[in-house]
Order: C-alpha cells, then sequence, then structure tokens
C-alpha cells in the first residue's frame, strides 16, 4: 500500500447525497480479476454519455459535458468532496481501487458508510468526516476559487486551506499508523499469531461442531 | 453490571486480543467466498507466500456471474458467453483447487446465491462470526450469528489470519411490535424499517431486529430483514436464537452432529439480548402499520406503501433531500403526484440474495396461479437461490405454475439483482424487483429498479402495473 504523509492538491466535486458504489464502479466492471485499471471507469455512468463495457478504449468514448471531473478545472485533482454518506452500498473494494487509480488519494464527507470507510484505508486512500457545515464552506470555497486546493497533513490530522485556515480531523490511530508508513495489516496481524491459535484452541474445545471438517 | 445484548455476546465470544490503540481481533469462524470480490484476494495470499490460515473455514461458490439460461448454463464454466465473466467464473474454481478450498460449483446442485447456500447447507450456524466479501452478508444474522460483508483486502486478511482487525460498533435495537396484516411480509416490514431510519440511520450500529413481528417470521422471512440491513447503513442484522432457529439448523448436512447437537444447542440457547441489555438506539414501529411497500425512487429509503402518490420536490426542506428527489424523479422518468399504482412496468424479477428462497416463491407462485403476465410486461423472471431451492420448488409444481402464468423459470444465481450477466434491465425500463437495491443503472444501464416483495411483484406481472396484493389474496 502506498503510503499517505502530506496531500496538497487540487479538490473536486461529487455534489450529492448517498453517491453508492455503483455509481463510483458500475457493476461490469467488476468483472477483472485485477487490482488496477479501474480509474478510467470512476463513475462510468456519469462521467460518459454511452454504455461503459470492460476492455473499451475509454479515450474515444463521449463525454458528459455537465460533470465536473470532465471540467478542466478540475483536472489532476486528488482531492474529492462530497455529501452525506458516500460509499454506501455494495462492499466492492474496486470503489477505492477506482478512486485511488484515478488519482484521488483524499475524500472529505459529512459521512460515510462503514464498508467503504474501511476499505479506503487498506488502499492508501483517506477518507476525512467533516461536519456537514464545514464541508459546505470547503464545497463553496471550491467553487469560488478555479484550481482551489487543500494541504492535508495526515501526521497532524490537519486540513489547510490556501487561505492559511486550519481544520482538524479525527483519525483512527491504527489507521493512521498503517497509512502513514504503508503498512500490510496482514503482517501486523500475523505478529499475534499465537495469540491466534491460542484462542483458536479453546474455542475449539468448546465448540468442536465448528471445527469438523466437511468432505464434499 | 446491565446485561448484554446479542451482539455483545458474539463479539466477546470471539474476541482474540484487545489492543491499547482501540481495536480488537475477532476470529472468524465461517468465510463464504464468491468468484467477484476473492481473485485479487487469492492473487496477495500467492505473491506474499502466505496460506490460508484454516482452510475447512472458507466455502465457496460462483453466483454473481453465472449464466441463469439453461442452454448456456448446461456447458458450465467453458460455455458461458461473456469471456471476462467466463475467466472470472473459472478463476474462482482455480483457486479453490490450488488452496484446497471446498467450492459448490456452477453446475452442482447445491450452488447458488451465497447468502441463500449458507444458510441451507447449515455452513453457517448460529452463533458463527461469519464474513464474505459482500455486503449482505448480514443475511446470516438471522441465525443469531455475527455476520457483515467486506472488503477484498479483508477477504485475503481473514484467509492469511482467520481475524479480522475490528472496533465495536454500537448497538441498535429495532422492535417491530403486534402483528403484520394479511398480505404483508418480511420485505414490507424492512423497506418500511429503512424508510423510518433512511439509508445511513444505521451507520456505525449493529442491529438487532426484534419484537413480536420478528419472532413470528420464519428463517426465510428473517433473513429477508437481515439481509437488508445495509441498506440501511448497517453492517450487521441480527435475529436472536429460539426454536424456529433452531428447528431450521437441524439436520443440514454442515450442522453439528448427533454427538455435538446437545453441546451446540446449550450454547445457542444463550444467544439472546439479556433482559436488561442496554442499546445505544431503539427503533419501534407497529407491524399493523405496515403496508405493502414499493420504492419510487433511487435510493431504499425512497418508499411508500402501495397506496401512496409519488412526491414531490417541494415536499422536502433539507436541500440535499429535495435535489435528491428532484434526480429521482428524472431518473426514474416519474412526476410528483403520480400514483404508485399508475406505474406500468416493462420487466418483473423475482429473485436475489434477499427474495429467492422457497418461501419467497411459494408467495409468488400463490399469487400467478392460473393468471397470465400483463402484456406490456416484456418479461417476467424468476430466479431460484440455489440449484436446491430450484428442486425444491420443482418437486411443488411450482415452475409449472410460473411457466403456465408466462413467467421465466431459469437457473439460480444472482441473475439481474445486479446484472453482471446477461439478464438486465434496458435504458429507460421499470421493473418491479424483489431485490435490494434501486440506485441508478444497478439492474442495467438507465433502468428504473422498484423494489418490492415477492407477492406484490407476482401481482404486478399479471396486472402490468403495481397492484396492493392484498386486494389479490
Amino acid at each position: 500500500m502506498k503510503a499517505f504523509t502530506v496531500l496538497d492538491g487540487i479538490v473536486a466535486p461529487m455534489d450529492r447525497a448517498n453517491v453508492d458504489t455503483d455509481m463510483i464502479i458500475p457493476k461490469q466492471f467488476l468483472k477483472s480479476i485485477k487490482r488496477s485499471g479501474f480509474g478510467p471507469n470512476l463513475f462510468d455512468e456519469l462521467r460518459y454519455l454511452d454504455e461503459g463495457q470492460p476492455g473499451q478504449d475509454n479515450s474515444v468514448r463521449p463525454l458528459n459535458p455537465d460533470f465536473p471531473l470532465n471540467f478542466p478545472r478540475y483536472s489532476n485533482a486528488s482531492i474529492l468532496i462530497a455529501r452525506e454518506n458516500f460509499g454506501c452500498g455494495s462492499s466492492r473494494e474496486h470503489a477505492p481501487w477506482a478512486l485511488e487509480d484515478y488519482g484521488f488519494r483524499c475524500v472529505i464527507a459529512p459521512s460515510f458508510a462503514d464498508i467503504f470507510f474501511n476499505n479506503c484505508f487498506k488502499n492508501g486512500v483517506l477518507p476525512i468526516v467533516l461536519a456537514a457545515d464545514k464541508v459546505n464552506e470547503l464545497f463553496k470555497a471550491m467553487y469560488a476559487d478555479e484550481g482551489f486546493t487543500l494541504k492535508i497533513d495526515l501526521a497532524a490530522q490537519q486540513i489547510v486551506t490556501p487561505a492559511g485556515e486550519a481544520i482538524s480531523f479525527d483519525v483512527d490511530s491504527f489507521r493512521k499508523h498503517c497509512l502513514l508508513n504503508g503498512l500490510d495489516d496482514i503482517g501486523l496481524t500475523l505478529e499475534d499469531a499465537d495469540d491466534i491459535r491460542i484462542f483458536e484452541s479453546k474455542w475449539q474445545q468448546k465448540s468442536p461442531w465448528l471445527f469438523r471438517e466437511h468432505g464434499v | 453490571m446491565a446485561g448484554q445484548t446479542l451482539y455483545d455476546k458474539l463479539w466477546n465470544a470471539h474476541l482474540v486480543k484487545e489492543r491499547d490503540d482501540g481495536t480488537a481481533l475477532l476470529y472468524i469462524d465461517r468465510h463464504l467466498v464468491h468468484e467477484v470480490t476473492s481473485p485479487q484476494a487469492f492473487e496477495g495470499l500467492r505473491l506474499a507466500g502466505r496460506k490460508p490460515w484454516r482452510i475447512g473455514a472458507n466455502i465457496a461458490t460462483p453466483d454473481h456471474n453465472v449464466p441463469t439460461e439453461l442452454v448456456e448454463r448446461s456447458g458450465g464454466v467453458e460455455a458461458i458467453a461473456d469471456e471476462v465473466s467466463r475467466i472470472q467464473v473459472r478463476t474462482l474454481d482455480e483457486n479453490c483447487d490450488e488452496f484446497g478450498i471446498t467450492e459448490f460449483s456452477i453446475n452442482d446442485v447445491r450452488q447458488g446465491i451465497v447468502h441463500v447456500v449458507g444458510p441451507e447447507q447449515g455452513a453457517t450456524l448460529p452463533g458463527m462470526t461469519v464474513v464474505c466479501g459482500d455486503s449482505h452478508t448480514a443475511t446470516h444474522g438471522a441465525l443469531g450469528a455475527l455476520a457483515h460483508g467486506i472488503g477484498t483486502s479483508e477477504v485475503e486478511h481473514v484467509l492469511a489470519t482467520q481475524c479480522l482487525i475490528q472496533k465495536k460498533s454500537k448497538n441498535m435495537l429495532v422492535r417491530v411490535d403486534g402483528e403484520l396484516g394479511a398480505g404483508i411480509t418480511a420485505k414490507d416490514v424492512v423497506l418500511a424499517i429503512i424508510g423510518k431510519i433512511g439509508t445511513a440511520g444505521g451507520t456505525g450500529y449493529a442491529i438487532e431486529f426484534g419484537g413480536e413481528v420478528i419472532r413470528k417470521l420464519s428463517m426465510e422471512g428473517r433473513m429477508t430483514i437481515c439481509n437488508m440491513a445495509i441498506e440501511g447503513g448497517a453492517r450487521v442484522g441480527m435475529v436472536a436464537v429460539d426454536d424456529v432457529t433452531i428447528d431450521y439448523v437441524k439436520g443440514r448436512p454442515f450442522a453439528p452432529n448427533d454427538g455435538e447437537w446437545q453441546l451446540a444447542l446449550e450454547y445457542w440457547n444463550t444467544l439472546h439480548s439479556d433482559d436488561d441489555a442496554v442499546f445505544d438506539k431503539t427503533v419501534v414501529l407497529n407491524g399493523a402499520d405496515i403496508l405493502p411497500q414499493v420504492t419510487w425512487g433511487t435510493s431504499p429509503e425512497m418508499v411508500l406503501p402501495v397506496s401512496g402518490i409519488v412526491p414531490s420536490p417541494n415536499d422536502y426542506t433539507d436541500p440535499a433531500q429535495r435535489s435528491g428527489c428532484e434526480r429521482a424523479l428524472q431518473y426514474m422518468g416519474l412526476t410528483a403526484g403520480q400514483a404508485i399504482t399508475d406505474i406500468k412496468l416493462d420487466r418483473v424479477f423475482i429473485g436475489s440474495c434477499t427474495n429467492s428462497r422457497i418461501e419467497d416463491l411459494r408467495e409468488a407462485a400463490a399469487v400467478v396461479r392460473g393468471k397470465t403476465v400483463a402484456a406490456n410486461v416484456k418479461e417476467a423472471m424468476v430466479v431460484p437461490g440455489s440449484g436446491l431451492v430450484k428442486k425444491q420448488a420443482e418437486a411443488e409444481g411450482l415452475d409449472k405454475i410460473f411457466l403456465d402464468a408466462g413467467l421465466l423459470w431459469r437457473e439460480p444465481g444472482c441473475s439481474m439483482c445486479l446484472a453482471m450477466n446477461a439478464d438486465k434491465l434496458g435504458a429507460g425500463e421499470h421493473c418491479a424487483s424483489t431485490s435490494n437495491r434501486n440506485f441508478e443503472g444497478r439492474q442495467g444501464f438507465g433502468g428504473r429498479t422498484h423494489l418490492v416483495s415477492p407477492a406484490m411483484a407476482a401481482a404486478a406481472a399479471i396486472a402490468g402495473h403495481f397492484v396492493d396484493v392484498r386486494d389479490w389474496i
């Protein structure tokens, strides 16, 4: 996983509530057995005017001129600001894979769906929860200022606006640690392998039926 | 000390250790695997040179991509027409072979939607922790298990360590008191719950569904309710163990054998919230107030009784809700003030992990028996949840009832719930669907989904538009 330390980037909007993971990456792209290459199909049904298919040359598809990510001012954006309940619906990790592959490393919203929120941290994407009025202010500032950027400092847990305002945010200490250092949490869990074995052996004594092997 | 909730008990029983940073290592008893969210996890294991921690904890079946049309299906994996789907299903077979994981492969009679197969086989049991790379894993909570969806990184984590790094959720009780009226089903109950709490109402919570109405539901009905916990924002939905649970589990292939049955029962009988347990939030509905539900918009919370009229953006004071309503009306091609019963249907889909079990099919068959699908409905499709559900339905003659009425009878799989296979809506088509999500494009590019119960979908297929199924029974 790519480490996340400090990000200074252009901010783009996803100005609607309840953005679901079907919208972030539609199902036909979930047939891939890879982890990469989803960026060109991020928000596919909003971004293009036709129906996308896996393996297509996306550069020749008709773009939706009304979709903000197609505006030149938001090209190269790496921070997405969004509304309530971002990432609801399907547990597909393809959603953060698509965001990351497109170039987004941070999503700021008043609230996130639980599974999506968790999946982001596994992929070097930082989801930040801010109060709804704060997010609203960011939307306003971004719309007013072409080329609006934010600086996100994970270690300091701070967002700094171009005007110099510092907004602090919460992040779980374990997730922060993993993200700052780009750590593989499977490796960390396996450091506790002895504890897992001890638990497992007690649990097996108590609930032997859970450990019965079933021939098929 | 206050008593424990069911969630507290299941959590504590599986707690390997708590770390100083507030996270916990939770032991996972059962990991269900399907073809869409697992290939990258197996690849991760290979790249890191890791092996599955406990092979026997994993059970796999392909469901999302499999064709449901008999001819294409009969040829097995290699006959899947869509090459990308074929590769994904084949990859699951190869990974299960390589790692020695039990798989109910494409034409095994035990194959089906992973959330139908687990309980049906007794592979998901009361008191288990159950995970799967699929958000509808909460279904298994109906058995008194702690079950939730995970992403692919966590699929790999569970394969490699038999654990997940978790933070405990808050406790929510959704209590449905009293009794349901005739013709009202579990699907109506869960849609009404989502209408009340909203799609983010359960975010951060584990929901226990309780009350007289839930207690009187069959296991199938309870699974329908828990299945859609995620549409209310909660990863976890569950129901306490009682005689209905025990009777359902007994005798299933993976259930405890005779020697272990008593021991299991002793534990399972403790799997309910204590009388003095404290919930962080309690929501109460009255069963008698719940009417047949139909979603009109593009989020499961955009739901109304069948007697309702499509709302206007002006009905909302919150600007986000107002613009959400406007966008939904436009996408759905509906007009504010239009009666729900005036919505004409192009297609009907009866299936999905929410509503493809035998009870659902019986309910739908009872409505269409001796009738004919309306002329304006281009296609009405019934997709059983598993090979065994299909077999049971055919033994009861349900397939014949559906076929005689002009519905299609298909092979088991996820099918048009998410349209990863060939079953999908065309742009602008309205579908009465027993599935779980009415998101834009979910059932096909530009498709318009209305979520309903199996009985309501069946009645809509016959009438060609929504009707109150209570008038038909």
